[in-house]
This record gives C-alpha cells, structure tokens and sequence, in this order.
C-alpha cells in the first residue's frame, strides 16, 4: 500500500470517526470535562491582546479553509473569480489572518510554557494541542511561500479536488490530487488531520459549544425539580 | 399575582463577633479541594476596607450587578449580549487570582524532619497554584481583619462615598469598624444567571437557591464579573464555576445551612418568604436607586394574606412550606420590625440574604456620653459609625431606614432595661419608634435570646415532594458531574481528575 493513499485517503476518514464518534462520547459521558478550560484568572498580563488575536486569526482561518477546500469551485466560478484570483484572495486573507494567529499564539505558547502558574495548570493535552496548533500555523504559514512559486491556481484546485473526492467518498481518484504537490502542503493535510484525531481529547471541544443560543435565551432561568408536579 | 417561596437569611451585624467559624466550617465542607483554594464561599470582611476580592464593591471598577440604561430599560452593567459574546475570548472584567490571593501553604513537615542547625527551622510558604517558594505573601482572605492594613488603603471602601470628612476616621480617636460575614444573596434578579452564556446558573423554583449546573457550565467565566458581590468563584483546576450552594443538601431535609448552624454568636436567621415573581422585573427596574429597598420589600406577600395563601396553593406551594412562612424569622425581620435590610441594593439584583445594621459602638458611645438625646433614645447622627456608611452598604444611601432599624433596636434594649432593671414600663420609648409592647417582646425573643427553633424554620422539600419520590429513586446525590457513571475509573481518555484526591505537592528541601 502506498503510504499517500494511507496518509491522505485513509488515515482522514479514521480522523473523522475518531472526531466525530469521540466529541459525542464525549459529550455524553463526561460532560464535567466539557468545558473551554481558561487560564485568565491565573494571569491576566497581555493574555487579552494574545488570547483575541489568536482566537480571531484562526477563526478566520478556519473560515478560509472552508471556504477554499469544501465549497465547490464552480461555485467560485460562478461568481466570477477565477482560480488566480481565487488564490490571490487566499494568500491575501489567509496571510493577514495567519500573521494575527501567529502574533497571538507566539505569546499563548510563551505563557503556557513559561508562566510559572499557567504551566503548573497546564495538563500534557493542553500543552501538546497548544503546540500542534503553532507548529501546524507555521507550516500554513510557509506554504503562503511556496505558493508564489505558482500563482496560477493550479496546485490549489489539486487541493480543492482532494477535498471534493474525500467527502464524495472516492479516495483513490482523492489521492491522486495528492501525489506530486510539494512536501509542505502534504505536511500541512497530514497534521491538519490529526488536529482532528486530538480534538475529542484536548479542550479543543469547547469549540462545539459557541454559545449562540445565549443571543436568543431570556435573562432568567428558573428551574423546578419536579417540573411534572402540576 | 405569581407566588414564589425562598428560603432567605438575615444576618444580626450587632452580634457577629468576627470569630469567621462560619467560613472556617463552610470552607471545610465545600471548598477544601484543589482549584478553589482562594475561594471562601462564606468569608467575613473587617469594614471600612477593600474586602475580598479588593474593591469587590467597587462597580466602575468591576462592572458588575445591572444598570438602568436612559432609555429606562434593565442591563447588566458589563454589556449587552452581544458585548458580551464579544468579550468570550479574553473577559475584560475578571479579577485576577491575586485580586483574591495566591493560595497557599506552608512546609509544615520541614518541621518534622530538619537535621541539626543552628537556628529553628520554620515552615516556609508555598504557593499551592505554582507548587513554588512564596517569598512574601502579599495578601490573604481576611488581609484587613480588625483594621489590618493601613488606612490609605482602607479608605478605598466606596461605602465612604459622601461620607464627610472620612479622612478623620483614619485617626485613632474617630476609627471605627464591624464585621460584614458574605455569601451568596441567592437574588431574586440574579445578574450571574443573566450572563452566563452557556445557560448553566439557574434559579431553583422550590426555594429560590440559585445553583451552577456544573454539567453545563462551559468557563466562559462570564458569571464572575456579572455577580456584583464576586460571590462566584472560577475553579481554576476544573475550568468550572463554583458558588454557595446555600447548602441544598441540607436545607432540603430542613437542617440550617452549615455557615448558620454553626455561627457562635447566633446571628444568622433562616426563613421562608413568599414573594410575587411577576413583580421581579419592574421592581428591580425601579428608577430611583433610593426606592430599591421599598421596591422588594413591596414584593414580599403576607402569609397570613387569605389571597396569598389560595395563590400560593395554586403554584403548588406545599402546606408546611406556608406554616413555615407564617413563622418565618426573617419575614419578622425583614417586613414586620423592619430592622433588616439588603446588601447593597443598588446592583439591582434584589438580594436575599438580608442584614441587620451594628449597633454596639453607638450605644457605648452613648454611655459614655458623648451623644445629645432625642427625645428617649440617643441623637444617632452623632455616633460612632456614620450613619451614610451604613446607609450606603445597606440602602444605596438612604439614612432613613437605616435610623429606623438602629432606633428601634435601642429602643428595645431601652425598654428591656427598664422592665428588667428598673422594673418600669417605658412605653414612651416605644411609642417614638412605633413599636408595641407585644412586638418589642417578640424583637427581644428572636434577637437576643435567639432560640435554635426560632432562627430556624425550615420546612423540608422531602415531606413536600414526598408524593413525587418515585421519580428520584437511583438519582444521583450531590455529584462534580458526569452523574453517577462517569469518573471512577483509573483511566480517563477525556482528561477528567480523579475526583476527591488532592494532590499535594511534593516538598523537596535544599541547604
């Protein structure tokens, strides 16, 4: 078996149960673990510049991603952008985001690493999906470079095609996308997928309850323990 | 007219003697675990001073409780919603662990353990967040008792607001102090509930305590700022919030809450109060800050009411739940004498756990003869605690009530001692505060000899519900979540302690 159809066919539909079948155990079995897990109160000196430019970056970011990999391309098309431009826009956005992640996530690790208090807080999965993150931020970041190598688009509508056939479950034509792209977008799929086999496991889950329920909700909440008593 | 029952508290301030056997015995049962080391969710603060967590009253600074916006409508003073969801990254408004105290501990076993030396070993601070030395510790939960600190600092207290002249309460002659014991107000307008974005805090319908599903809680840690008396406290270990549970467990079987069984000087009173839940809003919405204080006394419904009492039975309020009212303690004190008033009622939270203001320093300084007399009681304009001190920690500035309740507190003491000592019935003292003999004898019942039976009437839920406990059969008794399933095996893939351990941490000793 070539290692390419195990790492970009095989291994990403492994990710998605472990992600998916994980956060609903998860949810349903440890809610007392379920939680965004912050370390503010333990020290508070510049982590609301770090923790808004890092949470704004990557949300950005993964929007981007969305964008670029799971909305069609005739889509793109159809509003009349082409793949050139299509990939102008990605550089462009993704790199302003990818500097504000970067900037906010420089100072996140430093704290975590570094601030007596936080680092004592800390468990391994906090500090290891911490560093998954910068380190896969960082590969996102260089292949902004290589990229201007080729600006016509071609190398992304691989990308785009890759993503097209996994989710329309066709691995083998998915992987042939993947074959002679450079190393550091192979890099790049490869963590970005296993940030996913992390995710049920790591405070990453808090992700899964933005709550935005509360913009609807009314200011009190009375609850009666015998609701059926009337 | 929606009748609701909570159980509320009344502190008696002119007894509380500051011996904190209510925070010792609360902290044992609730809070002696890793992650809310900091946290007292009983603690009793030495005022005038900054409290705990500093400046915790003050709200520019804190931005907690709500605020009447000019368009007239209710908001939390922190923001709207979407102010809020705004804020979910990083929480502008939250104190630091150091606003509190860094926790810590001492090298006790160094104690135990060191060899030969020239000078006395001694056991060395350590702070129980980092596991590292603390060279100095720099503030605790209780930093400013009996007027610790210097008063530079003190004065911060935004109760001196408008206070004349506070400066001169820093001198030796003029200072004064008393102790304040907090814990949660168990609002009726909770501000903590109205922030929390994952829906976790909630109100309990049955006796109105107010509980953080601890399932449901997310950390967003936006119920910190909200509560105005910072009585919500961030488990920094968990990444959970954590706040008084009013001893649920307890109050449930009809036992008084730990912090009040256990209180020496027997100030603390516990009792049902009906109030009218479709007024909440409007009350709390008062325009005025001054007219709070009538605004929730006007919710609170007579017992002995008939239409009460139809109403109460139609919300399904239980017989004994009623009787309990009727004979509720703190009705007597809050409606009745009217010598009780809420903390701080200008966060518009409506809260229910409810004060007696102190009289002691102004009845020897009356002694003493320092006063002028009105009439049979003593001139309190002129005393030791000024009366705007008190009347903003108890009704957002209004002197009246507050004269009232010490007035008619010296008047009892007045007429007790002429009965008593002189063997005279001195009604005109009570006649210039509107007091009957009957009342007064009552006020001196509960007050001073303060039975047992009498600070506490309880009804239990059990006997309420008792039809409904089919349904409870194989629930859960008080769990950290997860139900009865989750959390006893060695092994957790999703990262949860193992519940009940404290971790200790290891003492390594170097020359």
């Amino acid at each position: 078996m070539n290692l390419d159809l195990l790492m970009f066919g095989i291994y990403p539909y492994i990710a998605s149960v472990i992600f998916f079948l994980g956060s609903a155990l998860r949810y349903d079995r440890e809610q007392y673990t379920w939680k965004a897990q912050s370390s503010q109160m333990l020290s508070n000196k510049y982590f609301r510049f770090a923790s808004v430019f890092f949470h704004v970056g990557i949300i950005m970011i993964f929007a981007g991603h969305f964008a670029g990999l799971v909305m069609p391309y005739e889509l793109w098309e159809l509003l009349g952008i082409s793949l050139a431009q299509k990939q102008m826009i990605a550089l462009g956005v993704g790199g302003f985001f990818g500097v504000i992640c970067f900037i906010g996530l420089t100072m996140l690790v430093w704290r975590r690493l570094f601030n007596p208090r936080v680092r004592a807080s800390s468990s391994l999965m906090d500090t290891l999906i911490l560093l998954l993150i910068y380190w896969q931020l960082i590969l996102g970041i260089i292949t902004i470079f290589v990229s201007t190598g080729h600006m016509d688009g071609h190398v992304m509508k691989d990308l785009m095609s890759w993503s097209r056939y996994l989710l329309t479950f066709h691995p083998d034509k998915a992987v042939a996308y993947m074959s002679d792209i450079h190393w550091i977008y192979k890099a790049h799929v490869f963590w970005g997928v296993t940030l996913f086999v992390l995710f049920p496991f790591s405070r990453l889950v808090h992700i899964w309850s933005v709550p935005v329920k509360y913009i609807g909700r009314k200011q009190q909440i009375v609850r009666s323990r015998h609701p059926s008593k009337r | 007219m929606k009748v609701r029952a909570q159980i509320g508290m009344v502190l008696n301030l002119d007894k509380c003697i500051g011996c904190h056997t209510c925070s010792i015995t609360c902290k044992n049962v609730w809070t002696s675990r890793e992650g809310v080391e900091y946290a007292w969710f009983n603690n009793v603060e030495t005022k005038p001073g900054v409290g705990f967590p500093k400046e915790w009253e003050n709200q520019e600074k804190w931005n907690g409780g709500w605020e009447r916006t000019k368009k007239g409508k209710l908001r939390l003073k922190m923001g709207g919603k979407l102010r809020i969801l705004a804020n979910i990254f990083a929480n502008p408004d939250l104190p630091e662990i150091d606003d509190y105290y860094e926790p810590f501990d001492f090298d006790y076993q160094h104690l135990h353990t060191a060899g030969d030396s020239q000078h006395q070993p001694v056991a060395r601070p350590r702070s129980l967040i980092s596991g590292k030395r603390m060279e100095k510790i720099e503030w605790g939960p209780n930093w400013e008792e009996i007027l610790g600190t210097e008063f530079e600092k003190r004065k911060k207290d935004v109760n001196f607001n408008e206070v004349i002249q506070k400066d001169i309460y820093g001198q030796f002659e003029k200072t004064f102090m008393m102790y304040l014991p907090r814990l949660c107000e168990h609002c009726l307008n909770p501000a903590c509930v109205a922030a929390c974005p994952s829906g976790a805090i909630y109100k309990r319908e049955e006796d109105g305590i107010v509980l953080i599903d601890q399932d449901k809680c997310r950390g967003w840690r936006m119920c910190v700022s909200g509560c105005p008396y910072k009585k919500i406290y961030y488990n920094w270990k968990t990444g959970k919030s954590e706040k008084c549970t009013f001893c649920y467990p307890r109050i449930e079987a009809g036992l008084p809450t730990t912090c009040s069984e256990t209180c020496v000087g027997r100030i603390r009173y516990l009792g049902v109060l009906l109030y009218d839940a479709d007024k909440i809003q409007a009350a709390a919405n008062t325009p005025n800050e001054k007219d709070l204080y009538q605004a929730q006394i006007d919710l609170f419904l007579d017992p002995f009411d008939p239409e009460v009492i139809a109403a109460a039975k139609k919300e399904g309020i239980a017989d004994n739940w009623l009787k309990a009212a009727q004979r509720s303690p703190v009705y007597m004190m809050a409606m009745e004498w009217k010598v009780a008033l809420p903390l701080h009622p200008e966060y518009r939270t409506l809260p229910m756990v409810w004060y007696v203001p102190p009289l002691s320093p102004i009845q020897s300084a009356v002694e003493a003869g320092h006063v002028g007399m009105n009439g049979e009681i003593p001139d309190l304009k002129s005393l030791r605690i000024p009366l705007r001190y008190l009347a903003n920690l108890l009704t957002a500035g209004d002197e009246a009530p507050v004269e009232r309740a010490l007035e008619r507190m010296i008047a009892m003491r007045a007429y007790k001692r002429a009965q008593q000592v002189d063997g005279v019935e001195d009604f005109e003292v009570l006649k210039q505060v509107g007091l009957t003999p009957n009342q007064v004898e009552e006020m001196y019942r509960y007050m001073a000899l303060a039975d047992f039976e009498d600070r506490f009437v309880i009804p239990t839920s059990a006997q309420a519900y008792a039809q409904n406990a089919y349904d409870l059969k194989g629930e859960c008794g008080f769990t950290f979540g997860s139900g009865c399933g989750g959390g006893d095996s060695d092994l957790n893939l999703f990262g949860g302690d193992k519940k009940g351990v404290r971790k200790v941490i290891p003492v390594v000793m170097k020359d």
